[in-house]
Formats: C-alpha cells, sequence, structure tokens
C-alpha cells in the first residue's frame, strides 16, 4: 500500500474493524494454545514426579 | 535409517522434541516476512480496497483445516490398520490445533464478508461444509474425551475422523457444485493464480507459515500425550528425574 503515516494504516481504508478483528482473534487463539501447551507440558513434568517419587 | 525407529514412542519422543524449536521459529520467521509483504508491499485491491488483507490469514487458513483433516484422518486409518500406539496419539494430537485454523477460516470468513457481501454468515455451501468440518474436529475431540481407554478412544474417534473424509471435497469443490456466494478459487494447480504477484507470495508464505506452526503445535502436543499415556513406564520418569 502506498505509506500514508501510521494513522492512515491502522485505519486500513475504513475497514479497520474488519482486518484487525481477524488478525486480533488469529493471534489470540494462537498465543493460547501455546501457553495450554506449555501448561499441558508442565502438569505431565510434575504428575510424572509425583508417581515417580510415590513408586 | 530405518524409520520405523521412530514409530515407538520413546524414541519419537526426542526426535519431536528437537524438531519443535525449529519449526516455531521457522513459522515465526515466514509469518514476519509474510505480514510484511501482505500490509507494506501487496497493493491495495481495486474493488475491495483494504479489507482484501484479510485473505493473507483466511486462505491460509482454510486449506490448514483442510489439510490438518486429511493428516488427522490418515493418522487414524495407521491407528486402525497397524494398531501403532503413536498413530493414535498424532491423530489426538492434530485435532486443537486443526479445530483453531477452522474457527479462525470461519472468523476472518465473517468479518471479510460483510463489508464485501453485506453479511458476516450466509447459509451457503461453502460456510456450512466449514461450519461442518469445525463441528467433526469438535466430535473427534469429545468422543475421544469420553472413552476411558486410550487405545479405544484412539481407534474409535479413528472411525469418526475416517467418515468425516467425505466433508473435505465437498467444502473443496462447493464453489463449483453449487451457486454459492463464496467466490472460486483464485489459485489452483493448473491455472496462474488470478491475483497480483505480490498478494499471491504473501498469501503463499502466510500459508507456509501455518504449516510449520501447525507441525510445531502438533508435535509439542504428541509429547504431552506421551507423557501422559506413558508416564509409569521406566523411561518417563527416569526422563522426568532428570528434568530436575
Amino acid at each position: 500500500m502506498n505509506w500514508g503515516g501510521w494513522d492512515n494504516f491502522f485505519a486500513m481504508g475504513g475497514h479497520a474493524f474488519y482486518v484487525w478483528g481477524s488478525y486480533a482473534a488469529t493471534a489470540v487463539l494462537i498465543a493460547a494454545e501455546v501457553y495450554l501447551l506449555k501448561a499441558r507440558t508442565r502438569a505431565a513434568h510434575t504428575a510424572i514426579t509425583r508417581n515417580g517419587s510415590a513408586a | 535409517m530405518n524409520w520405523f525407529k521412530y514409530s515407538s514412542p520413546q524414541s519419537f519422543f526426542p526426535l519431536a522434541g528437537a524438531l519443535v524449536p525449529w519449526f516455531g521459529f521457522a513459522a515465526a520467521l515466514l509469518a514476519a516476512a509474510g505480514l510484511y509483504i501482505g500490509f507494506f508491499v501487496a497493493p491495495t485491491d481495486a474493488t475491495q480496497g483494504e479489507s482484501y488483507r484479510i485473505i493473507f490469514i483466511h486462505v491460509p487458513a482454510a486449506w490448514m483445516s483442510m489439510f490438518i483433516y486429511l493428516v488427522m484422518a490418515f493418522w487414524g486409518a495407521m491407528a486402525l490398520a497397524f494398531n501403532t500406539r503413536l498413530s493414535g496419539m498424532m491423530a489426538s494430537a492434530l485435532a486443537p490445533t486443526g479445530a483453531l485454523f477452522t474457527f479462525v477460516a470461519l472468523w476472518t470468513g465473517a468479518l471479510w464478508g460483510r463489508p464485501t457481501w453485506g453479511t458476516y454468515w450466509v447459509w451457503d455451501a461453502r460456510l456450512t461444509s466449514e461450519l461442518i468440518l469445525l463441528f467433526l474436529y469438535f466430535g473427534f475431540m469429545a468422543l475421544h474425551a469420553a472413552i476411558d481407554d486410550p487405545r479405544r478412544a484412539d481407534k474409535a474417534a479413528a472411525v469418526l475422523a475416517l467418515v468425516g473424509v467425505v466433508n473435505i471435497p465437498i467444502i473443496y469443490f462447493s464453489v463449483k457444485w453449487w451457486n454459492t456466494l463464496h467466490q472460486g478459487a483464485s489459485v489452483s494447480l493448473t491455472k496462474a493464480p488470478t491475483m497480483a504477484a505480490t498478494m499471491f507470495a504473501g498469501m503463499m508464505i502466510m500459508a507456509l507459515a501455518f504449516w510449520m506452526y501447525s507441525i510445531a503445535a502438533a508435535l509439542a502436543r504428541t509429547r504431552c500425550i506421551i507423557l501422559e499415556r506413558e508416564r509409569s513406564s521406566e523411561w518417563v520418569i527416569e526422563y522426568a528425574r532428570n528434568l530436575k
């Protein structure tokens, strides 16, 4: 696109809601999946160490 | 090299662990390049203005939603045919990421439809079959979660996944078979893409980024599933002990 400053960039020719609504939702979902995967890995590690020390 | 070596969870686990950061890194680099091209290099569309920039996530996400389903069904078939433990784990590991991209395709499609067609949603063939795909992913995960024995859950969910495969060609060809509001394919294997070269480049790089991300996420989730299911085996306890 022809550069017309950041304000113009964020306005997306009047379609800011649709464009940024799409990108924001995608970014949030991907960030959430990465976070959940890390949490699940941590939970699995704790479950094993608890198991292992009990055995 | 003996590829069958990696069909056992124990030998696959460290391999997957070594690959995840590389695929994650590739995904981040490709996404940065794709977004740069998508927002700063690709021109404004003559008819749609700036709203068309949704294409850089919408089309790659829609492709991934269908492709991940096929891979998931493939691993389901492997689990049914060969009764290999890892296959069922791979299928389960792909489902949430596939559902994520299906939701993204529907969400960005709605937000693109509003300024372009004047509506967020219509019950047309393309949109409806993609919504069914989301329900197939949910159904796969729900069925798997409902059965206690993981090996039996793998097989039941695999049957569901295989039956659902019929929906994939329906999604793909829906714009040809029916009169739909959704446009036909701008990109196909047999014709030159009907879009500006920079738009096309941005879209393909974003597709690669999503591809790399999906591989990283699925491998990381496979590792979680291995740890959860094999938690009482000797090597897993040994692995967890060495973490501290």
